[in-house]
């Protein structure tokens, strides 16, 4: 498939018309990577300069006086609201946020994926098709009953905690989000695991059941040996958009002490008091891109897969 | 796939009847149990809740829900202001600006999307290192777009300013901060997020197109523009429909990026239903007017993924 630009060779004059060929296309894939990395380059050397650089200064240039000290200020110092401590607590709260809502969110869709597939039941496909028009929905529409349903479970957290000393996470935004973004996670992680056992050799699966194997044990002993692939996919494609999830955190924990790296990073940019250190600004960017980005070049491949998983039911 | 190397240790005990004992009664049952609760956790929390907000939008809930049925008036109210055109009414901003994001952000990802692709795959030198340039803005959250290209394209500090200090100072450019244009930046962020994955989408289905196909309408004098528009093109069909679901429920779904990169524009100029919903129920307290909106854009989704999963569902019957 890939040689088609060659057929210009017929002419003599052919050759010069193939160079200018390459040239062009070349030219334009070069410009292309200029218009996708130019952001992503005017943040980084940002975050490295000076104010009196960037008052006085070229956006494109690179820092003459590089310095971490915009990094540092945001990362301990800068001001989130009206708390001035930097946006490392934030950051914690992605995290603490992220790992259990992405382990749990992809451990059950193994579980459905694999009953989806191996055990199925009549009707087993209007389960599946109902789980994935969940990926689909706006979540403006789920967004307030949600919001009253969390409410409600805070009081009763209050409640017990005053009854017996612990509310059991109730009314704990964190755990809320992990609550949330499991609830909606979970038509997205059974999507990938369906799709991929579906390949699955059924036949290992009968052959077990023969044996006597139990419906666990199938699940420990056979599936989950062989979809490190597919894991890795839904961690990063889970990983990836709680991470980077703005509406929910901005509902449920949008603002005080627990709110998520996004809402905080929003927060910083729009305080307006002061003046506007725009080099600290791209600093907490940077620092709330990392880890995706960091995932992205590890594991780029995976990421990409994962997308077009969710993208195209394969 | 990899052979499967376990062995399955035999459990002796196998009742060849099913139903016989309890044990495995509870065995047959239990792939169902294991479902169960995503299953319920789905039906109560997505279609639970969506009723709920429908019941919501027939209320005259302001701050806090309010359970009384009052009718349609949340509803009416929105068709008014789908036609209160001057001064514009945030409804009217909000859908007006829909249709140009989502038309604009769709058309120009596919369009973009199949060029890039359709250039990387002319056995391009440095692909490998090109392709991943493209797409990683799509592991950026929206906000960190938003922020990155606030600053890009703000008059004062951004392209504006550079490209004066290289001595173009007759160029302007301020529709970050221009009511009527601040829409379209909106549309040059998220092009930028997006692209890139639609290109990798077709580049995909571009690798997977027969080569011998191609071969055979090299051979009957085929030039390569006439190669892909009568050929390739028509053959990424489930593509274009792919990406199209896609880029439309990522389009519908938008809020973030406005909050990030306009912080809602000047007046609310920059507003997509789904800010629209947010702002009217949480900061407005008009949770019904917010309930109807979340309503309308559910229907939107739906009228265009249903039949999609439905034929996709259906395709493979087994």
């Amino acid at each position: 498939m890939s040689a088609i630009a060659t057929p210009a060779r017929q002419s003599t004059g052919g050759i010069s018309a193939r160079t200018v060929n390459r040239i062009v296309i070349y030219g334009l894939l070069a410009l292309f990577a200029l218009f996708y990395l130019m952001p992503l380059f005017v943040m980084l050397v940002t975050s490295f300069k000076t104010m009196d650089e960037i008052q006085n200064g070229n956006m494109l240039a690179l820092p003459q006086a590089p310095t971490f000290e915009p990094w540092l200020k945001a990362w301990g110092e800068t001001c989130v609201g009206l708390t001035c401590a930097g946006i490392k607590g934030y950051f914690w709260n992605s995290i603490k946020m992220v790992v259990p809502a992405v382990l749990i969110s992809t451990l059950l869709g193994a579980l459905n994926g694999y009953v989806l597939t191996k055990w199925r039941f009549r009707g087993h496909t209007l389960v599946f098709g109902l789980m994935l028009f969940a990926c689909f929905i706006p979540f403006q529409s789920v967004l307030l009953p949600m919001a009253t349903i969390l409410g409600s479970l805070g009081r009763f957290g209050v409640t017990l905690r005053n009854a017996t000393g612990f509310s059991f996470g109730l009314g704990n935004p964190t755990v809320n989000l992990v609550f949330v973004h499991v609830v909606y996670g979970l038509g997205f992680t059974t999507l990938f695991f369906r799709n991929y056992y579906e390949a699955f050799p059924t036949e290992l699966v009968k052959a077990a059941q023969v044996d006597g194997a139990s419906f666990f044990q199938i699940f420990r002993r056979i599936m989950l040996p062989n979809s490190m692939p597919i894991f890795v996919v839904t961690v990063i494609y889970q990983f990836t958009n709680i991470w980077n999830d703005f509406l929910f955190a901005s509902a449920y924990a949008g603002t005080g002490d627990a709110m998520p790296m996004t809402v905080a990073l929003n927060n910083v940019v729009n305080t307006s008091t002061g003046v506007v250190e725009y080099n600290v600004n791209m600093a907490a960017a940077m620092i709330a891109a990392l880890p995706t980005l960091l995932v992205y070049v590890v594991a780029g491949r995976y990421f990409v897969r994962g997308l077009m998983a969710g993208a195209v039911k394969g | 796939m990899t052979t499967v190397t376990t062995q399955i240790k035999l459990t002796p005990e196998h009742s060849a009847r099913p139903g016989v004992s309890m044990r495995s009664r509870l065995q047959d049952a239990l792939p169902k149990i294991v479902l169960a609760p995503s299953f319920a956790i789905t039906v109560v929390f997505v279609y639970g809740f969506i009723l709920w907000t429908v019941y919501l939008s027939f209320t005259n809930s302001k701050t806090f829900p309010s359970y009384a049925l009052t009718g349609p008036r949340a509803y009416q109210r929105l068709w008014r202001w789908t036609f209160e055109s001057d001064p514009p009414s945030s409804w009217y901003t909000s859908i007006i600006n829909m249709g140009i994001f989502g038309f604009l952000y769709i058309f120009i990802c596919l369009a973009l999307g199949l060029f890039l692709a359709i250039l990387l795959d002319q056995k391009i030198r440095g692909e490998g290192m090109l392709r991943p340039i493209y797409l990683y803005p799509m592991a950026l959250s929206f906000i960190v777009t938003g922020v990155a290209w606030k600053w890009f394209l703000d008059p004062g500090l951004g392209l504006e300013q550079t490209l004066h200090q290289w001595g173009w100072t007759s160029f302007h450019f301020d529709w970050i901060k221009n009511k009527d244009f601040v829409i379209y930046t909106v549309v040059i962020a998220g092009v930028w997020q997006a692209s890139g994955f639609i290109m990798a989408m077709f580049l995909a289905g571009l690798r997977g197109i027969d080569g011998e196909i191609m071969k055979a309408a090299q051979i009957d004098g085929a030039t390569t523009f006439q190669l892909y528009r009568r050929i390739v093109i028509p053959l990424l069909r489930p593509i274009f429909l792919s990406a199209f679901i896609v880029l439309a429920h990522l389009a519908i779904k938008s809020y973030d990026l406005v909050v990030a990169l306009t912080s809602g524009g000047p007046g609310g100029s920059a507003w997509l239903p789904s800010n629209f919903m947010y702002e009217y129920t949480f900061k407005r307290n008009e949770m019904a007017v917010g309930s109807a909106s979340a309503v309308i854009m559910l229907m939107t989704i739906t009228a265009i993924i249903v039949p999609y999963l439905y034929s996709e569902l259906r395709e493979r019957p087994r």
